[in-house]
């Protein structure tokens, strides 16, 4: 029999790795949705992207863990810098309601493609050996992968902040964020600096993607079927902010795991109540400018 | 009168290009007898097009939630013949108030806010609307939906026929009267009024108009509308399907209204006819890929095209 | 006799920065009011507090009498209060004809029948000069005329406050004296403030000019008075005499 703090650990720890895969993945949202003010619906199709990237390299091509990672974030940037040249950038200053439809169109064509491809099913991901099985804490275990997936996000995520916060590229990013055209009037290459934004966003998605696969599972959905979580954590945590969706990420994940674990039957509405009343409060996020 | 002023009063005549649609709907009765079920359920989806552009051409307000409204109306014609009367005409009735009702409760909410915290709204409300469907199942029928509801006939003498033929032209008359009402509305100074906060809000502010209680209206009679075209999907199928409430049909009639034209009225009649029709085709040979082709389409469409049909045929003609 | 428009000590911040200081304004009914001031001063930001674009942080504003500092902006619109922007806020889409008739609906009421609406509106482009471009889209309109809309779509409302914001401003030289002529057959009961910089317009337009400097109201008076002010010239007309 479970005490309440044997559940209330299973929560957290569930929670926190939902919440830190949700993070990863929508930071670089934030950030598009923010600069850019691009509405990219299609972002979680990155995520999906890296997932199948690195879960094949490591199924079929016994790629190791670390690499196979890798190499999802630095295909899927790459990809994405080319999607962005090519294409976004015509869409720029376009209304709300085009690059909805634009975005919405690519994720179809990402899911048809990948499902001839790979077929239906989700992918089976198998972390390496040392880091699957449970983890003895002492006074309980928890699965081992959930761990190291809390432990890597924590890294990732500090090494995002710190690079924002302390990097050229960062100041570049947060002045441009802030005010564009100023931006631009004190020489600063918006351009140059929105692919290298989409890239980066697009990369971190396909990491978490990656990373998450045993909790997203991967499959020629996933892009339509996380949208809504990922469009979530952006919009409540507001456009733009780095912050915002991680505190944002932290409520709807946790609360989500700890609802639809205590309360099975209606679990799956909290996240909608919640972000609901949080739109009502806060329409430009929790730590959006109005 | 000067030229100017009889030339405005003009604009929102009817024309005689507007007749087409339905002697072609009429005709459509006697060309093709064994296809009436179908055609029936493109006249629907016309209807419930139509039901959108009124909020997101005219109103301007970008809903990736239509379908919430779309299956109240249907749960609701459904639930009312099953539980209460088997009557037809009362049932699209039922069916437009409860959209009506849900629509107004939900606009209230999201008209106070706008750009991505609006559609995420849109999209919150309509998710959990399907949810709580599906979690109601004693009253929905949950997964399985809603089956064997018995419609009355008409009216009490045209009974619905196993070849669709009461169905077509029910839903044809009832697609008249809806087109008939958004017509002589957009003409409406309250139509125009709509194309002006779409245009420019905070000038349709200082000049006195009450926006938000505008658009809610519009909303609104947006939510009834496709609620009746929801109930008209139940008492011609007999039967309520929980996708009828999914994402995937709130975005597949954005779909088809932009493949249209939206804004146009009559994009919800072309688009609604040519995506039916083309699924209708491709389904049988590659049903996968289906959704690879739309979203080509809908690619190339903002790329290129961006009024849809009617917006092609408008620069093929040179305008 | 209560004023048309009235301000008791409206202030306004923003965060830390004051950009309207207690101010005490008033416009009496059939005025002719002109408000100047450098760049900065906050004219601009009194007429968004006065037409309800901006909350006030303090103070109270009245219409005829009646306290409007709690309305929004369409509720102040439609009791009578009406503006135009400095920058050209029409619906660049649509003809002259409509955009007067939008303006005309709302004040008429929708029930109104469109033939009605549609005279209405044709009238008041006329008394304007304007109806030789009823039909024409308004983006390919010249800039001036564009201005002259502006006015128009005011005057749809029969306002008996009308707030003019730089009326002239962009408007090229030759063009001006339209504009003008224009304001100076403004009913003589509606009581109009002009905020404006070109003091040619100011000085044949106004019977009272207020002067304003970083948010607050330097002196109130007569041309005359004004012209001869020798902080008004300091701060504003330069060393230079006007008359």
């Amino acid at each position: 029999m479970e005490t309440v703090l044997d559940a209330l650990v299973s929560i957290l720890f569930l929670g926190l790795g939902f919440a830190m895969v949700l993070y990863i993945v929508s930071v670089g949202l934030s950030l598009t949705m923010g600069l850019m003010g691009f509405v990219n619906l299609a972002h979680g199709a990155f995520a999906m992207a890296g997932g199948y990237i690195a879960v094949t390299l490591m199924n079929a091509y016994q790629v190791p863990f670390g690499l196979a990672l890798a190499a999802a974030f630095v295909v899927v940037g790459l990809v994405s810098a080319v999607l962005e040249r090519t294409l976004y950038a015509r869409l720029y200053g376009v209304g709300e309601l085009e690059q909805v439809l634009f975005t919405i169109g690519l994720i179809f064509m990402a899911e048809a493609i990948l499902r001839k491809a790979f077929g239906p099913l989700p992918l089976p991901m198998h972390p390496p050996a040392i880091l699957s099985g449970q983890l003895n804490l002492g006074f309980r275990t928890v699965p081992a992968y959930r761990a190291f997936l809390i432990v890597v996000s924590f890294v990732l995520i500090l090494a995002l902040w710190l690079g924002i916060d302390r990097t050229n590229f960062g100041a570049r990013l947060r002045a441009a964020v802030d005010n564009r055209r100023m931006a631009e009037a004190i020489g600063i290459d918006t351009s140059l600096l929105f692919t290298m934004t989409f890239a980066l966003g697009s990369g971190l998605a396909a990491l978490g993607g990656g990373l998450g696969a045993d909790i997203l599972a991967i499959y020629p959905g996933y892009a339509v079927e996380y949208l809504v979580y990922f469009l979530m954590v952006v919009a409540v945590g507001g456009l733009g902010s780095i912050r915002g969706p991680f505190v944002a990420a932290l409520v709807l994940g946790i609360g989500d795991t700890a609802c639809k674990y205590l309360v099975p039957e209606f679990g799956a509405f909290f996240v909608y109540i919640v972000m609901i009343g949080l739109l009502i409060w806060r329409p430009a996020g929790l730590f959006g400018r109005a | 009168m000067t030229d100017p002023v009889i030339a405005a009063l003009r604009q929102s005549r009817p024309r005689w290009i507007e007749t087409i649609p339905w002697i072609v709907g009429v005709g459509g009765y006697f060309v093709f007898p064994d296809q009436l079920p179908f055609a029936s359920q493109i006249l629907i989806t016309i209807l419930f097009a139509l039901s959108l552009d009124l909020v997101l051409g005219f109103a301007g307000i970008i809903t990736l939630g239509q379908a919430a409204f779309y299956g109240t109306g249907a749960y609701a014609a459904g639930i009312y013949a099953i539980h209460v009367s088997q009557e037809p005409l009362s049932g699209l009735l039922v069916a437009a108030a409860s959209a009506a009702l849900v629509g107004a409760a939900t606009g209230l909410i999201i008209l106070r806010t706008h750009g991505l915290a609006q559609l995420m709204l849109t999209l919150a409300f309509a998710t959990l609307l399907a949810e709580a469907a599906n979690k109601a199942s004693f009253i929905t029928g949950g997964n399985d939906g809603l089956q064997g509801i018995a419609i009355d006939p008409i009216g009490g003498r045209f009974a619905f026929d196993m070849f669709g033929r009461t169905g077509y032209v029910y839903c044809l008359i009832v697609l008249f009267f809806g087109w008939l009402l958004l017509r002589v509305l957009l003409a409406s100074p309250f139509g125009q009024s709509l194309v002006g906060i779409r245009e420019n809000v905070t000038r349709m502010q200082a000049i006195g108009a009450p926006v938000g209680g505008r658009l809610l209206i519009a909303y609104t009679i947006g939510a009834a509308l496709a609620g009746v075209a929801g109930g008209l999907l139940t008492q011609t199928t007999q039967f309520v399907g929980q996708s009828v409430m999914s994402f995937e049909r709130s975005g597949e009639i954005v779909i088809i209204l932009v493949f249209g034209g939206i804004g146009r009225i009559y994009g919800a009649f072309i688009g609604a006819a040519v995506y039916m029709i083309a699924q209708d085709q491709l389904a049988k040979s590659e049903p996968e890929f289906w959704n690879f082709w739309i979203g080509l389409i809908l690619v190339l469409t903002v790329l290129f095209a961006r009024g849809g049909i009617l917006g092609l045929i408008d620069r093929l003609r040179g305008r | 006799m209560s004023a048309a428009l009235e301000t008791i000590g409206i202030s306004k911040q923003f965060g830390a920065l004051p950009v309207a200081n207690d101010i005490h304004f008033r416009l009496e009914p059939g005025a002719r009011h002109a408000l100047i001031g450098p760049n900065g001063a906050g004219k601009t930001t009194l007429v968004n507090l006065l037409t309800g674009r901006l909350a006030p942080s303090a103070g109270r504003i009245m219409l005829n009498g009646g306290d409007i500092t709690r309305l929004s902006q369409a509720a102040r619109a439609r009791r009578g209060l009406a503006r135009t922007f400095q920058i050209n806020n029409l619906f660049p889409a649509l003809s002259v004809l409509e955009n007067v008739r939008l303006a005309v609906a709302e004040h008429r009421g929708l029930f109104t029948p469109r033939r009605a609406l549609i005279e209405e509106a044709f009238a008041i482009l006329t008394r304007l000069g304007l109806e030789d471009v009823a039909a024409t889209v308004v983006r390919e309109l010249p800039y001036g005329k564009q201005r002259l809309v502006e006015i128009a779509i005011a005057l749809a409302a029969e306002p008996s406050v009308l707030l003019l914001d730089e009326p002239a401003a962009g408007v090229p030289g030759g063009e001006s004296g339209i504009i003008f002529d224009v304001i100076a057959q403004l009913p003589a009961g509606m009581a109009v403030l002009m905020i404006e910089h070109d003091m040619d317009l100011v000085f044949r337009f106004a019977q009272r000019i207020t002067v304003m400097v970083r948010g607050s109201i330097l002196v109130e008076g007569t041309p005359a008075e004004i012209a001869a002010d020798p902080r008004v010239r300091e701060v504003y007309l330069g060393t230079r005499a006007h008359g």
